[in-house]
C-alpha cells in the first residue's frame, strides 16, 4: 500500500496556490512552530523521527542540525539543496513543481528551529521553469505575512532568496554549491571545517536537499514519534523514489520505507513490471552514482531475504553484494541493455563534470571515460577491463569531494558483476557491435 | 599541545598544526611530498593528494582509525593522533596512483623542460611512481602563452596545484588570472589573454612546482646544473631585497626568491629584484647558496649514489698488449 505524506495532496487542483494549499491544511507547521515550539524542541521532533537526508548521504537531519554553532552575533544561515543534477534523479522537481509551497512552508519552519534570518533555495540551473514558479510562490507567502518582517506576529524575521545555478553537477556538493551561492566557481571546500561550523559567508549554515526540508512540515505537524513509526528500522518515514529506464510505469513514487524492491518493481501501484514483458537484467537503485546491482542481487539481500527500499537492505552486504538508497533515482534496464554502453554514459557524465580541483578526479574521470570509449569502438583489451579497476580502486576515497567515489563506483560494481560484458567486447568486438547490443538497441528505438 | 606519533616518531607540537607540519618537524624522512601545498601561501594544500596520509588513530580521545586517507597538509593533528606516511601501503599504492594521475596530461619532456634540475614532480615521479606509463592516450597540448613580457605559459606542463593562483590571489594586485573550464579541461588562463603586469607577479614562477610557468629572461639560457647560485642582497623600496642569483660564468642568468629545504620561497620578492637587476654590481654578494647533497645543481655529489659493480674499472682485464701477455 502506498504511504502519501509529502504528495498526499499533489493532484489537488491548483494545490500550487497559496490559497488551495491553505485550505488543505498548508502552513499549519509554521503556526504550531512559531507559536508553541521552541527552535529546540523542533530540533528534538526531527532527531526524534529519524529523518535522514533525502539528498543522497542519509545522514541523520536532527543531529546535523544540533551541529550548528550559535556563536553570538553571527548569523546562521539554511540553504536548500535544488541542485538536483544526478542521473535518474528527478523527485525534487516533481515536488517543487507540483506544490511549490510544502517546500517553503518546510524552509520557514527550519528556519525558525536553525535561528536562521536569510535563507535560500539554490536551484539547478536548468530547472528554469520551476524558479518561476518558487520566485511566484514566495511573492505571495510574502504578501500573506509568511515571510519577511514579524510573521505571525511573533518577532520573527526570515527572508527567503531563490539563487539559480548556473548547470554543474558539483554545485550539488553542499560545499561547492556554498561557493556558487556566494558568487565563486563552484568548487568543492577541503573539509572540516564543516558548513555547520563555518558556511555560507562563514557563518554556521545548514544545508538540506529538498524533500528533507519538506518532510520537516509533517514532521511538526504530527511529532517526531509519528513520523517514526513510519517505515522500517532506521528507515523512517517516506520516500520519493524516481523511477525510470525498462518499466511500463516511470515517474515519481513516494513509498513507505521498507517495501520490497520486488512490489516496487512489479506491483501495478508503482513501475508496473518491466517493459514488453522483458526480463530484469540490473537496477541502479539510487542514482548513477551508486553501484549496479544484478537482478537476483537487486531482489535478494546477501543473507537470502527479500531486499527492502530502505537504506540497510540496499546496502546489505557492501559493494561487493549491495548497493545505496541514494537520491533515490531508480534505473531499472532489461535483458537487452549493455552494461558497458551504460557505464560510458555515464563515465561521460562524471569526465564532464569533474571541477578539475584535485589529480584523481580531474585526470581519472576522463581516463576511464576514454578507455570505455576504446572498448565500445572495438579496440579494448582485457588489460583495459584491468587498468578501469584499478583506475576506480585509485580514485575512490583519494579525492575532495565524493565526486571521485560517485565516479568510481559505477565502474567498479559493472565489472564486479558484469566482467563477462566487458569480457565479450573485448574478445569479439565486430559480433558485439552488429549483432548483439546495437540490434537490440535499435529494436528498442523503433519499439 | 598535542602529541602524534608519524611512523613511529614522536613529536609534540602546538595546537593546530597540521600533520605536514609535525611531519616537517621531525624530518625529511617522515614528511609526505607536497605538489600543490605551499607554508607561505594560505589555504594552499589539499589539491594534488600527493601528501594523502592513513591516520591509524584518531585520538587518546576518540583511537578509531580514520575511514579515508587524508591530506596531511590540511588536516590539523589531536593529541594521541598516529599517522602512518611511508609505513602504510595504502599510502604507497594511493601516492603511486596519484604520481600516475599527475604524470597523465604531463608530457616527459624533463631533457628539454626549462624545470629540469628543478622540478619537484620529476622527483615525485622517481620516488613515488613507476617507470612505464600505462596510458596510450594522447596527452593534451596548448599554444604556450605570453602572459607579461617577463612570463611564458605553458599550460601543456601544468598540473593544477592552484600555487600560481594563491599567488595571484594573496600577494598581488589586481588578480587577472585564474582556473577556467572544469575537469581534465581546466587550464590557467589570464582573462582574454591580458598581461599579468604587477609588482610582484613574477612570483607564480618560483612557485610553479612544474615547468609550466617559466621565466622569459632565463627560459632555455642554460640547464639549472651549470649554474651557480650565491645569495645576495640589495636594499628594495618593495620587497626583502634578498635573493638567489645564478650565474653562468660571469653572467647573471636570472634571480630568484630563497627557498628553504622544501623547496619554497622563504620571502616573495618583487619584479624589479627578479627580472631589472642583472648585473653584480647591483646586488651585495653574501656567499654561495647552500645546496643538498642530493641535489642535481650539486653534480657529482649525490650522496646516495652507487656505482654499477659491472662498470668497476678494477674488474675489467686489461687488454693484451704484446704478444704473450695474454695467457
Amino acid at each position: 500500500m502506498s504511504k502519501k505524506i509529502l504528495l498526499e495532496h499533489i493532484n489537488v487542483p491548483g494545490i500550487n496556490t497559496l490559497a488551495v494549499y491553505r485550505e488543505k491544511g498548508g502552513y499549519a507547521s509554521v503556526e504550531k512552530a512559531l507559536k508553541t515550539m521552541a527552535p529546540d524542541a523542533i530540533v528534538e521532533e526531527v532527531k526524534k523521527s529519524g529523518l535522514r537526508g533525502r539528498g543522497g548521504a542519509g545522514f541523520p537531519t536532527g543531529m546535523k542540525w544540533s551541529f550548528l554553532a550559535k556563536p553570538e552575533g553571527v548569523a546562521r544561515y539554511l540553504v536548500c539543496n535544488a541542485d538536483e543534477s544526478e542521473p535518474g534523479t528527478f523527485k525534487d522537481r516533481y515536488l517543487m513543481e507540483k506544490i511549490p509551497h510544502l517546500l517553503i512552508e518546510g524552509m520557514i519552519t527550519s528556519s525558525f528551529a536553525l535561528g536562521a534570518n536569510s535563507s535560500y533555495i539554490y536551484v539547478r540551473g536548468e530547472y528554469f521553469y520551476i524558479i518561476k514558479i518558487l520566485e511566484k510562490a514566495i511573492a505571495d507567502a510574502y504578501e500573506a505575512g509568511w515571510l519577511g518582517k514579524n510573521i505571525l506576529g511573533t518577532g520573527y524575521d526570515l527572508d527567503l532568496y531563490v539563487q539559480a545555478g548556473a548547470g554543474a553537477y558539483i554545485c550539488g556538493e553542499e560545499t561547492a554549491l556554498l561557493e556558487s551561492l556566494e558568487g565563486k566557481r563552484g568548487n568543492p571546500r577541503i573539509k572540516p571545517p564543516f558548513p555547520a561550523i563555518a558556511g555560507l559567508y562563514g557563518c554556521p549554515t545548514v544545508v538540506n536537499n529538498v524533500e528533507t526540508i519538506a518532510a520537516v512540515v509533517p514532521i511538526v505537524n504530527n511529532g517526531g514519534d509519528w513520523y517514526a513509526g513510519i517505515g522500517i528500522g532506521k528507515s523512517t518515514g517516506t520516500k520519493l523514489i524516481s523511477a525510470s529506464g525498462h518499466i511500463n510505469k516511470p515517474g515519481v513514487y513516494e513509498i513507505e520505507m521498507g517495501i520490497t524492491v520486488e512490489d516496487f518493481i512489479y506491483s501495478e501501484e508503482y513501475c508496473g513490471g518491466i517493459k514488453n514483458g522483458k526480463k530484469l537484467k540490473a537496477v541502479v537503485a539510487g542514482g548513477s552514482s551508486v553501484p549496479i546491482l544484478p537482478a537476483e542481487m537487486i531482489l535478494t539481500t546477501a543473507s537470502g531475504e527479500k531486499r527492502l527500499m530502505s537504506y540497510e537492505s540496499l546496502a546489505d552486504g557492501g559493494f561487493a553484494t549491495g548497493t545505496m538508497l541514494g537520491s533515490g533515482g531508480f534505473i531499472v534496464m532489461d535483458e537487452t541493455t549493455s552494461i558497458v554502453q551504460n557505464l560510458h554514459t555515464f563515465a561521460r557524465f562524471y569526465h564532464h563534470e569533474s571541477c578539475g580541483q584535485c589529480s584523481p578526479c580531474r585526470e581519472g574521470t576522463g581516463w576511464m571515460e576514454k578507455i570505455l570509449h576504446k572498448i565500445l569502438d572495438g579496440h579494448g583489451t582485457i588489460q583495459d577491463v584491468d587498468l578501469l579497476w584499478e583506475i576506480q580502486r585509485k580514485i575512490e576515497g583519494n579525492t575532495i569531494c565524493p565526486l571521485g567515489d560517485a565516479a568510481a563506483w559505477p565502474v567498479a560494481s559493472a565489472i564486479r558483476h558484469f566482467r563477462h560484458e566487458f569480457e565479450e567486447y573485448v574478445k569479439n568486438p565486430a559480433v558485439i557491435k552488429e549483432v548483439k547490443h546495437y540490434h537490440n538497441m535499435h529494436n528498442l528505438a523503433t519499439a | 599541545m598535542a602529541k602524534v606519533t608519524i611512523d613511529g616518531q614522536t613529536i609534540e607540537v602546538a595546537d593546530g598544526t597540521t600533520i605536514l607540519q609535525a611531519a616537517r618537524m621531525i624530518g625529511p624522512e617522515v614528511a609526505p611530498p607536497t605538489m600543490c601545498y605551499y607554508s607561505k601561501l594560505k589555504t594552499s594544500g589539499g589539491y594534488c593528494r600527493t601528501c594523502l596520509v592513513e591516520v591509524s588513530k584518531g585520538s587518546e580521545k576518540d583511537p578509531r582509525p580514520m575511514p579515508k586517507l587524508v591530506a596531511s597538509c590540511r588536516t590539523t593533528i589531536m593529541d594521541g593522533m598516529e599517522v602512518k606516511n611511508v609505513t602504510s601501503e595504502k599510502v604507497i599504492d594511493a601516492r603511486k596512483g596519484v604520481v600516475e594521475f599527475l604524470l597523465l596530461n604531463h608530457p616527459l619532456d624533463c631533457p628539454i623542460c626549462d624545470q629540469a634540475g628543478e622540478c619537484q614532480l620529476q622527483d615525485l615521479g622517481y620516488e613515488h611512481g613507476s617507470a612505464k606509463t600505462r596510458t596510450d592516450f594522447e596527452r593534451r597540448t596548448f599554444d604556450k602563452i605570453n602572459i607579461g613580457n617577463k612570463i611564458q605559459l605553458h599550460m601543456t606542463r601544468c598540473i593544477l596545484c592552484y600555487r600560481c593562483v594563491k599567488v595571484a590571489e594573496q600577494i598581488t594586485d589586481g588578480r587577472v588570472h585564474g582556473v577556467m573550464n572544469r575537469g581534465d579541461a581546466s587550464e590557467i588562463s589570464t582573462y582574454i589573454e591580458q598581461a599579468i603586469e604587477n609588482d610582484f607577479s613574477g612570483n607564480v614562477i618560483d612557485v610553479c612546482p612544474v615547468g609550466a610557468l617559466t621565466d622569459k629572461t632565463f627560459r632555455f639560457k642554460s640547464r639549472v646544473w651549470f649554474t651557480k647560485p650565491v645569495d645576495a642582497h640589495r636594499d628594495c623600496d618593495k620587497c626583502c631585497g634578498k635573493v638567489v642569483i645564478w650565474y653562468k660564468g660571469e653572467d647573471v642568468l636570472r634571480v630568484t626568491g630563497r627557498k628553504d629545504q622544501w623547496g619554497e620561497v622563504e620571502e616573495f620578492i618583487c619584479n624589479t629584484c627578479r627580472f631589472d637587476k642583472k648585473s653584480t654590481s647591483d646586488w651585495t654578494i653574501e656567499a654561495p647558496t647552500a645546496i643538498s647533497h642530493q641535489s642535481v645543481i650539486s653534480a657529482n655529489h649525490y650522496e646516495k649514489m652507487v656505482r654499477p659493480k659491472e662498470l668497476t674499472l678494477n674488474n675489467i682485464k686489461p687488454i693484451a698488449l704484446t704478444e704473450g701477455d695474454n695467457k
